[in-house]
């Protein structure tokens, strides 16, 4: 595959960045932090992205979506990450869909029709820790009548309270750190035994501690193979590293847009601070940075279309870099905008903690290039 | 199967019924590396055979025209070329600054006459090149150059020096900036081809940190050149200078052990695993490894279908020499004692130490690391200020 975008790809782009600019620019986002929203979200835009068909874009065509691949996802994600577009996109359309696509019809007739038409939510439960460590899930999944019955915590569930259904991860065997043994389930939030607390994070964005006390689910709530739940984990994981990658490729880069702006603009000594040769070259390292970043991510993307078996790795890698290059961004950013970037009615600190939270999302940088070490054979 | 599909293909079964077995193991070093030219001795018969199996099939230069020695390949059967290459381990038949620096600007700036006369060559390994752009007092300020060029009529009488020459002694021409026009800085200056051996060329060689001496001060004492050895207009060398270092830039951005993305971590775990710090410093090379050959992909599709910004090599020559130049300091602190060997057979005449020190070069050579800062910042970013 050529890597430069295809003519419907560029399309696509288009239309995302007009819709993300117009409906949901940083404005809209800062209007329902400031309203203090209890979802972090807007219900109404939600629908604007079912309308345009952005919710269903890796939905199979069979099953009523657009059947696209995860660069198309990201093209989306990029917009998102650019104008800070508060949205359930990442977790529902993308980490809770890739899952979904390996279950059953029944399941997938049950939560796709929601999807599409925006009105649903889906909250991933998988971390337990502060940290991501997958492979560490202790939460029970005991036999119990015709299904099973969950027992544990779990941490980070971002909209998990706004959420309609949580992909639990959980253990039916083995123990914590093996892979085998593992079992994702769909739980309905309204579930008896299930307990939430809403969290609101650093980029305003609201996230759930959740308790399962003993949830009773029927066996139909399985998505996947019982015990084998680490192939549909690892699938929905990778969509979703790989597509907070790119939304990270769209964070860093608006923040250094914003700040090359600055640097043409603002004056001290007489001239524009974008003559001084400090700040010139840092400015193109950070722009090689990114560069790199949206390469990788765009590699790493179409690997996964292709079902290629480096796709793990250049995921890994993907995730490692942009997160790297998105947080040298918004550092930099911060620091060439001197007094005012500290402010909060300029926008450059949004885009600062926006990063701090995409790169917690499933697995930091170090986390990753752990990783990519791992499978390189050391 | 798509068309590309079957020119892989074939390209593949090609290679595998052409490349032969010593030609399918890593060059060893420099010496190891088929350079052409007049003097050049093969180092072995499959390195002969290999080049004329290449040159037959135009696949020294398979991207050029057929009539200037290439197969006339599209960027994406060159691609696969390189990738099937890759898969196989085939070494590259021919290196030359012909082929990654003067080819470039003849098919754009030369005469259909020298297109066919010196690419030809090129092509078919006969004659080595050598770049005369530098000198002591011009360096990242190349346009400052004083050597001159008396206009004679039909020829013109060159004096003054070069310095940093690269293979200026083995090389059998030189394609050499020379102004021709004292009162004009830009447009002032030539590009000249000439033969080494031209009564008043003489070359010094210098000795580098490395311990070898591939380059050279270059000193030209009333050298003749003929008119018709120039490339481009007269006092218009500069644009063909500048186009070629696109060229080159891009050419040693790529640079650096096998290209490849296999990390060398594997190879060093029995240290790694005792060394978490360093592995951690061995996995975010890797990790920006990986990404600077996703960019080099994504830069060659984007430069050959006319989409990259025209300084962006600029960028890459940047990002991919200071990349070089980790890899080397991670390879000799994993190697540690043993990587300080400078002669014993034990440690391959001192080579890890010897590569780790020319690779410092590579932030430097073809325009420094500094200068690519400032293009980028300037053409690419668009930054106000001189
Ligand atoms: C939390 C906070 C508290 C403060 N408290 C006080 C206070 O109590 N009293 C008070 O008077 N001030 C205070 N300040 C202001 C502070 O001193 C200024 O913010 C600082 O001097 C930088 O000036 P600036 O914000 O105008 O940035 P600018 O000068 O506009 O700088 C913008 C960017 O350009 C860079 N830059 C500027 N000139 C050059 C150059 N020549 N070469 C290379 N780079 C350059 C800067 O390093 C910076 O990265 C405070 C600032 C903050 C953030
Ligand atoms: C191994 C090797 C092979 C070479 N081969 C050839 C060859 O075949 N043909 C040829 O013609 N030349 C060749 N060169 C020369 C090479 O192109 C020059 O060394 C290079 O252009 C830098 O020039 P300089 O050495 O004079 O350094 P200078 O230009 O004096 O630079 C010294 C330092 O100042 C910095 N600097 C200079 N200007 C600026 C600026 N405006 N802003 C910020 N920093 C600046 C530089 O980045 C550098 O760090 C070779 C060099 C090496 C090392």
């Amino acid at each position: 595959m050529a890597m430069t975008l295809t003519d419907d790809q560029n399309m696509l782009r288009d239309t995302a960045r007009d819709f993300m600019a117009s409906e949901a620019p940083v404005t809209h986002f800062r209007k329902f932090r400031d309203m203090g929203c209890k979802d972090g979200f807007s219900h109404g835009l939600w629908k604007q992205f079912a309308e345009i068909g952005f919710t269903g874009i890796l939905i199979p065509e069979a099953d009523g979506g657009m059947g696209m691949g995860q660069i198309e996802a990201g093209i989306v994600l990029e917009e998102i990450g650019r104008n800070l577009s508060p949205s359930p996109f990442l977790t529902t359309s993308v980490a809770a869909v890739e899952a979904l696509k390996l279950a059953d019809k029944a399941m997938r007739d049950r939560w796709f029709p929601g999807i599409l038409a925006g009105e649903t939510v889906i909250g991933i439960a998988i971390e337990e820790g502060v940290k991501h460590r997958p492979e560490k899930i202790a939460c029970v999944a005991e036999r119990s009548g015709n299904g099973f019955k969950l027992t544990g915590q779990k941490q980070f569930v971002v909209q998990g309270a706004s959420s309609d259904m949580l992909i639990v991860a959980a253990r039916t065997a083995g123990a914590a750190g093996e892979t085998d043994g593992l079992t994702l389930f769909a739980v309905d939030k309204d579930a008896a035994g299930l307990s939430m607390e809403a969290a609101r994070l650093v980029d305003s964005a609201v996230s759930a501690h959740v308790k399962l006390d003993g949830v009773q689910v029927n066996a139909d709530a399985v998505i996947g193979e019982v015990d084998g739940g680490w192939a549909v984990l690892s699938k929905m994981l990778d969509a979703g590293r790989v597509g907070a990658a790119a939304e990270m490729v769209g964070v860093g880069t608006g923040a250094m847009d914003m700040t090359f702006e600055y640097l043409k603009t603002r004056k001290q000594f007489d001239r524009v601070i974008g003559e001084f040769q400090a700040l010139q070259h840092r400015a193109a390292h950070l722009y090689g940075e990114m560069e790199g970043a949206r390469s990788i991510v765009l590699k790493a993307q179409s690997l996964m279309d292709e079902g290629h078996a480096k796709a793990e790795l250049y995921v890994a890698a993907a995730k490692a870099k942009a997160g790297l290059a998105c947080n040298l961004s918004v550092r930099e950013g911060v620091q060439m905008h001197g007094g005012i970037g500290m402010t909060d009615e300029y926008d450059i600190g949004l885009y600062m903690k926006r990063d701090r939270s995409l790169n917690e999302f499933f697995g930091d940088a170090y986390y990753h290039a752990d990783r990519v070490a791992t499978m390189n054979g050391y | 199967m798509s068309e590309l599909e079957t020119f892989r293909a074939e390209a593949r079964a090609w290679l595998e019924e052409n490349c032969p077995a010593e030609m399918r193991t890593p060059a060893k070093g420099d010496e190891d590396v088929c350079w052409g030219g007049r003097n050049f001795v093969f180092q072995s018969e499959a390195q002969k055979l290999w080049l004329e199996r290449c040159v037959a099939k135009g696949y020294t230069v398979p991207d050029w025209p057929k009539a200037y020695g290439g197969a006339g390949l599209s960027p994406q059967e060159t691609k696969v070329l390189r990738q099937e290459m890759a898969k196989l381990g085939c070494r590259s038949p021919l290196n030359s600054f012909g082929i990654w620096m003067l080819g470039p600007a003849l098919l754009k700036f030369g005469t259909e006459e020298q297109k066919v006369h010196y690419m030809g060559q090129i092509a078919r390994g006969e004659i080595r090149w050598c770049q005369g752009y530098s000198e002591p007092g011009s360096g990242s300020d190349l346009v400052s150059m004083q050597t001159f060029g008396e206009d004679k009529g039909d020829h013109w009488v060159v004096n003054g020096q070069k310095i940093w020459t690269s293979y200026a002694d083995k090389a059998d021409w030189i394609f050499c900036l020379v102004r021709t026009d004292k009162t004009n800085k830009y447009q002032g200056i030539s590009f000249l081809l000439f033969d080494m051996e031209t009564p008043g060329v003489s070359t010094k060689p210098i000795k580098l940190i490395s311990g070898n001496s591939p380059f050279c001060e270059t000193f030209f004492d009333n050298v003749v050149v003929p008119k018709n050895q120039i490339v481009g207009e007269i006092n218009r060398g500069w644009d063909v200078a500048k186009y070629l270092l696109g060229h080159e830039r891009e050419m040693i951005s790529g640079m650096g052990g096998d290209g490849g993305v296999t990390s060398i971590g594997a190879a060093m775990k029995a240290t790694l695993s005792q060394e978490p710090v360093l592995r951690a410093q061995m996995a975010l090379f890797d990790v920006d490894n990986l990404t600077f050959r996703a960019h080099g992909e994504r830069f060659m599709d984007e430069w050959k279908t006319g989409k990259a910004h025209p300084a962006y090599s600029n960028l890459m020559k940047y990002v991919g020499t200071e990349l070089n130049k980790k890899r080397n300091e991670l390879v000799m602190s994993i190697g540690g004692t043993q990587a300080l060997e400078w002669e014993s057979e034990r440690s391959n005449g001192g080579s890890k130490a010897r590569n780790w020190l020319r690779t410092k070069a590579n932030s430097i050579e073809g325009g420094t690391s500094e200068v690519m800062l400032n293009v980028v910042s300037k053409r690419i970013l668009e930054m106000p200020g001189a």
